[in-house]
C-alpha cells in the first residue's frame, strides 16, 4: 500500500471541507454565519456555472434560461420535502429523504432539459438563445399562475436542510462528475460539436445525442443546485428564476472561461465573494465632505463597481480567468 | 501562475475588507434592509430615508442611554436569496440589535427564519403577506394586512356612509385584489349590510363594461373596487359612463398620482384605505410631514412614513427594554403602546400591528384625508 495516494481532486475537496468545518461557527468559529452563507451560495454557483458551462462552454451551445432548471429543481424538490415531512412528521434522520428530493428535483429538471434539448437540434447561436430566453420566461410564468406552489406568493415552508456539508457533497459531486464526463471520449464528442459541428458529424459522432445529452446533464445539476437554494432560503419565488439571475450564471462562465470547469469553479467563487466584499468595502468608507455636504457613497454603488471590475475583466483577459486551460488538480491522472 | 497569484491576492483583499469590522459598546446598531437597487428601489429608497429621519430624531434627543444610534444599512435587490445573505450579514458581521425591514414580503419570508434562529427581533415595514410573522414570535410587521383593510372599508361603508347596499369588483388573478374584496364582502355583510353583487374579472382586461352592467343593475349604494390605481381609474371611468352615480371605495392600491390622472372626474368623491394622509392635521403626520420635506424635498409615500414608523417602534421598544440583547427587545416589542405617523400601534398575537387607518377621498383632483378608522 505505499504507493496509494489520494486522487488530487478529493485530496482538494477534503481539505476545503475540513478547513472551512474547522473555521466554523460550530467549531473555532473563526468565520461567522456570513462567511458560512457566502460560501454556501458560492458553492451553489459552482454547480450552476459548471453545469451551464457543460452546455454553453463544452458543447458550444447558447443557453439564456438556465435558471429556469434550477426553479424545476427547487419546486419540485422543495413540493417533495414539504409534503413528506408534513405526511411523516417524525422522520428521525431526514438528510437522505432530503436528497433524495433533491435528486428528484434534478430528474424533473432533466426531463424539462430534454425537452428543451430539442429546438437545439435546429437552432443554433443567437436564435437558440432567444429559444432558451423564452423557455425561462415560461417557467416562471407558469409558476405564477400554478395556486398549488403559491403562485406569486412563491412557495413557502420548505424546511431549511441546506448545511454546509450536504452542499459540499453536492458540489463536490458535481465538480466529479462533470471533470470524468468532459474527460472521456463522451466529453471529447461534446467539444467536437461546440469546434465544429458538420466535422464531427463527418468523423461519426452522433451530434444530436450529445447536444441532447448536454442539455439534460447541465440541466439535471440546475435542478440540483435549485433544490438546494431553495432548502437554504426555505422559499422559492418565481422572480428569482428570471433573466437576470440567469444572466449572472453565464457571467460566471464568461469570467471564468468558457469551457474550463476550473474557471467556472474559480469565477463563482470569486464573484459571490467579490459582490459581498464590495457591500462591506463600501460600507467601512468613511463619509467625506466637499463644500460643507456630507457624502456617503451608499451600499447602491456595489453594483456600478461589480459592473466596472466585470469589464476590466473582460478587457484584459478576453477569455476568461482560466482562458480554455483546466487545473491540474481537475485533471484525471493517468495510472502509472 | 500568474493567475493563481492573481487570485490569492484578491482573496487576501477580500478577507481583509471581511476582518476589519467591529462593534463598539458606545453605540447601538440598528440593521435596516430594503432594495435600493431592482425592481423595487422606488420603494427601498423612501423606505431608507424614512429610516434615517427616525434615527437622526432619536439622535438629535441624545439617543437611548446616551448610546449613540448607528443605522446599518443593507441592499436586499428585491432578491429572497440576496435578503437571506443580508440578513446573515447584518447579524452575524455587524452584529446589529434588532432588523427593520425589508419592503417586500417574499424578501422577508426568506429574513425572518433567520431572525427566528438568532433570536433576533425584526419588524418589516411593508410586507403584507399574513405568512411573515406566523414564521415565528421575533418577527413582527408596521403595516397593516390585508384582512384588516377591507374590514376597515366595510367599516366606513357602513358608518359613515351609512351604504346598506354593496357590490365587489376584483381582479381574480391577484391574491391581494382577491383577498381585500373578500374581507370587505365579510365585513359588509356581518355588519348587516347586503352584497349585492360579487365580481371578479380577468388579469390585464381593459374593459370592465360587462360586470359593471351586472352591479348598476343591482342598484348599490357604494362599488368597493379592490384593484390597483390604474384598473380602478378606469373602472371608475366606465362605471360614470354607464350612469353610475354613487361613490367607489379602495385600499392602498389605489395610492398613487396616476389614480386621478386616468380617472380624471370619474374618481371624484371616490375613497380609499391608507396607511396615513399627508394632510391629517394631527401634529404627529405634521410634523413628520414637515421634517421629511425639509430633509428630502419630496413628499412623503406610504413606505416612507411605515419604514419610519418601523424604526421608531424599534427604537421605543430597545429604549424600554433597557438592554440590546434579542430577547428583552422582543418581550418589550410585544409590549408596544405607540404613537405613530400611521397610527397608534399595539400588537396582536400574530405580531401584526391593531391600529387605525386612514380614509382618504378624492375631492378636486387632490386626495385629501376623509376620516380615521378603528378596527
Amino acid at each position: 500500500m505505499g504507493n496509494f495516494k489520494l486522487p488530487r481532486l478529493l485530496l482538494a475537496g477534503l481539505i476545503f471541507f475540513i478547513i472551512v468545518m474547522i473555521l466554523s461557527p460550530d467549531m473555532t468559529g473563526a468565520l461567522n454565519g456570513y462567511f458560512m452563507v457566502i460560501i454556501e451560495r458560492s458553492l451553489i454557483f459552482v454547480i450552476l456555472a459548471i453545469s451551464l458551462n457543460l452546455i454553453n462552454g463544452i458543447t458550444g451551445q447558447f443557453s439564456l434560461g438556465h435558471m429556469g432548471f434550477a426553479a424545476v429543481g427547487a419546486y419540485v424538490s422543495g413540493t417533495f420535502t414539504s409534503i413528506w415531512f408534513k405526511l411523516n412528521p417524525h422522520t428521525l434522520s431526514h438528510y437522505p429523504v432530503f436528497m433524495i428530493c433533491i435528486v428528484i428535483g434534478g430528474l424533473g429538471a432533466a426531463v424539462v432539459g430534454f425537452l428543451i434539448g430539442f429546438p437545439s437540434l435546429r437552432l443554433k447561436g443567437d436564435y437558440l438563445a432567444i429559444v432558451t430566453l423564452g423557455f425561462g420566461e415560461i417557467i416562471r410564468t407558469i409558476l405564477n399562475n400554478i395556486d398549488y406552489v403559491g403562485g406569486p406568493r412563491g412557495l413557502l415552508g420548505i424546511p431549511m436542510f441546506s448545511k454546509f456539508p450536504i452542499i459540499m457533497l453536492f458540489a463536490f459531486l458535481t465538480v466529479v462528475i462533470l471533470r470524468n464526463l468532459v474527460q472521456s471520449s463522451h466529453g471529447r464528442a461534446m467539444l467536437s460539436i461546440r469546434e465544429n459541428e458538420l466535422a464531427s458529424e463527418l468523423c461519426g459522432v452522433d451530434t444530436v445525442r450529445y447536444k441532447v445529452m448536454g442539455f439534460v446533464i447541465g440541466a439535471f445539476f440546475a435542478g440540483i443546485a435549485g433544490g438546494l437554494l431553495a432548502h437554504l432560503l426555505t422559499l422559492a419565488h418565481p422572480t428569482q428564476y428570471g433573466f437576470l439571475p440567469s444572466a449572472l450564471v453565464l457571467i460566471m462562465v464568461y469570467a471564468g472561461g468558457m469551457g474550463s470547469l476550473t474557471g467556472s469553479v474559480l469565477a463563482a467563487f470569486t464573484l459571490t465573494f467579490l459582490t459581498e466584499g464590495l457591500r462591506v468595502g463600501i460600507d467601512a468608507l468613511p463619509e467625506f465632505t466637499i463644500a460643507s455636504q456630507t457624502y456617503k457613497i451608499g451600499t447602491e454603488w456595489t453594483m456600478v463597481i461589480y459592473a466596472i471590475l466585470l469589464i476590466l475583466i473582460m478587457l484584459f483577459k478576453t477569455e476568461g480567468i482560466m482562458g480554455m486551460r483546466e487545473s491540474r488538480i481537475l485533471i484525471i491522472e493517468e495510472k502509472k | 501562475m500568474k493567475s493563481y497569484a492573481l487570485s490569492a491576492a484578491v482573496a487576501a483583499i477580500l478577507a481583509g475588507t471581511f476582518l476589519s469590522c467591529g462593534s463598539s459598546n458606545k453605540e447601538i446598531k440598528i440593521g435596516g434592509v430594503a432594495p435600493l437597487t431592482g425592481e423595487a428601489a422606488t420603494f427601498g429608497a423612501s423606505s431608507k430615508q424614512g429610516m434615517e429621519l427616525a434615527i437622526q430624531e432619536w439622535n438629535d434627543k441624545g439617543g437611548i442611554d446616551s448610546k449613540k444610534i448607528v443605522l446599518a444599512f443593507a441592499d436586499d435587490k428585491g432578491d429572497p436569496a440576496e435578503g437571506a445573505t443580508v440578513f446573515t450579514k447584518l447579524i452575524q458581521q455587524d452584529k446589529v440589535a434588532a432588523i427593520v425591514g425589508p419592503v417586500m414580503s417574499k424578501v422577508a419570508l426568506a429574513g425572518a427564519p433567520i431572525c427566528q434562529a438568532n433570536q433576533l427581533p425584526m419588524i418589516s415595514s411593508t410586507a403584507t403577506n399574513p405568512k411573515v410573522t406566523e414564521v415565528g414570535d421575533y418577527v413582527f410587521r408596521a403595516c397593516f394586512i390585508d384582512p384588516f383593510q377591507g374590514t376597515v372599508g366595510a367599516k366606513f361603508a357602513l358608518e359613515t356612509l351609512k351604504a346598506k347596499k354593496a357590490a365587489c369588483l376584483f381582479d381574480v388573478g391577484n391574491d391581494y385584489t382577491k383577498g381585500l374584496s373578500e374581507f370587505f364582502r365579510d365585513g359588509f355583510t356581518k355588519g348587516g349590510g347586503e352584497i349585492v353583487a360579487f365580481e371578479g374579472h380577468a388579469t390585464g382586461t381593459t374593459d370592465f363594461k360587462a360586470q359593471l352592467t351586472k352591479i348598476i343593475a343591482a342598484k348599490p349604494d357604494v362599488i368597493y373596487v379592490s384593484d390597483y390605481y390604474n384598473d380602478a381609474a378606469l373602472i371608475a371611468k366606465q362605471a360614470r359612463e354607464l350612469g353610475y352615480k354613487g361613490t367607489m371605495g379602495g385600499g392602498d392600491g389605489w395610492d398613487s398620482p396616476k389614480l386621478t390622472e386616468i380617472g380624471g372626474a370619474s374618481v371624484e368623491g371616490c375613497w380609499f384605505s391608507n396607511h396615513y394622509a399627508a394632510d391629517d392635521t394631527t401634529p404627529v403626520v405634521q410634523d413628520f410631514v414637515k421634517k421629511y420635506k425639509a430633509k428630502y424635498n419630496a413628499e412623503p409615500d406610504a413606505l416612507a412614513v411605515l419604514a419610519y414608523d418601523g424604526m421608531n417602534i424599534m427604537l421605543d421598544a430597545v429604549k424600554r427594554a433597557g438592554k440590546t440583547d434579542g430577547p428583552s427587545i422582543q418581550a418589550a416589542l410585544k409590549a408596544t403602546d405607540f404613537s405613530g405617523v400611521s397610527g397608534h400601534v399595539k400588537f396582536d398575537d400574530h405580531r401584526n400591528p391593531v391600529k387605525s387607518a386612514v380614509i382618504v377621498e378624492v375631492k378636486n383632483g387632490k386626495v385629501v384625508y376623509r376620516a380615521t378608522v378603528n378596527p
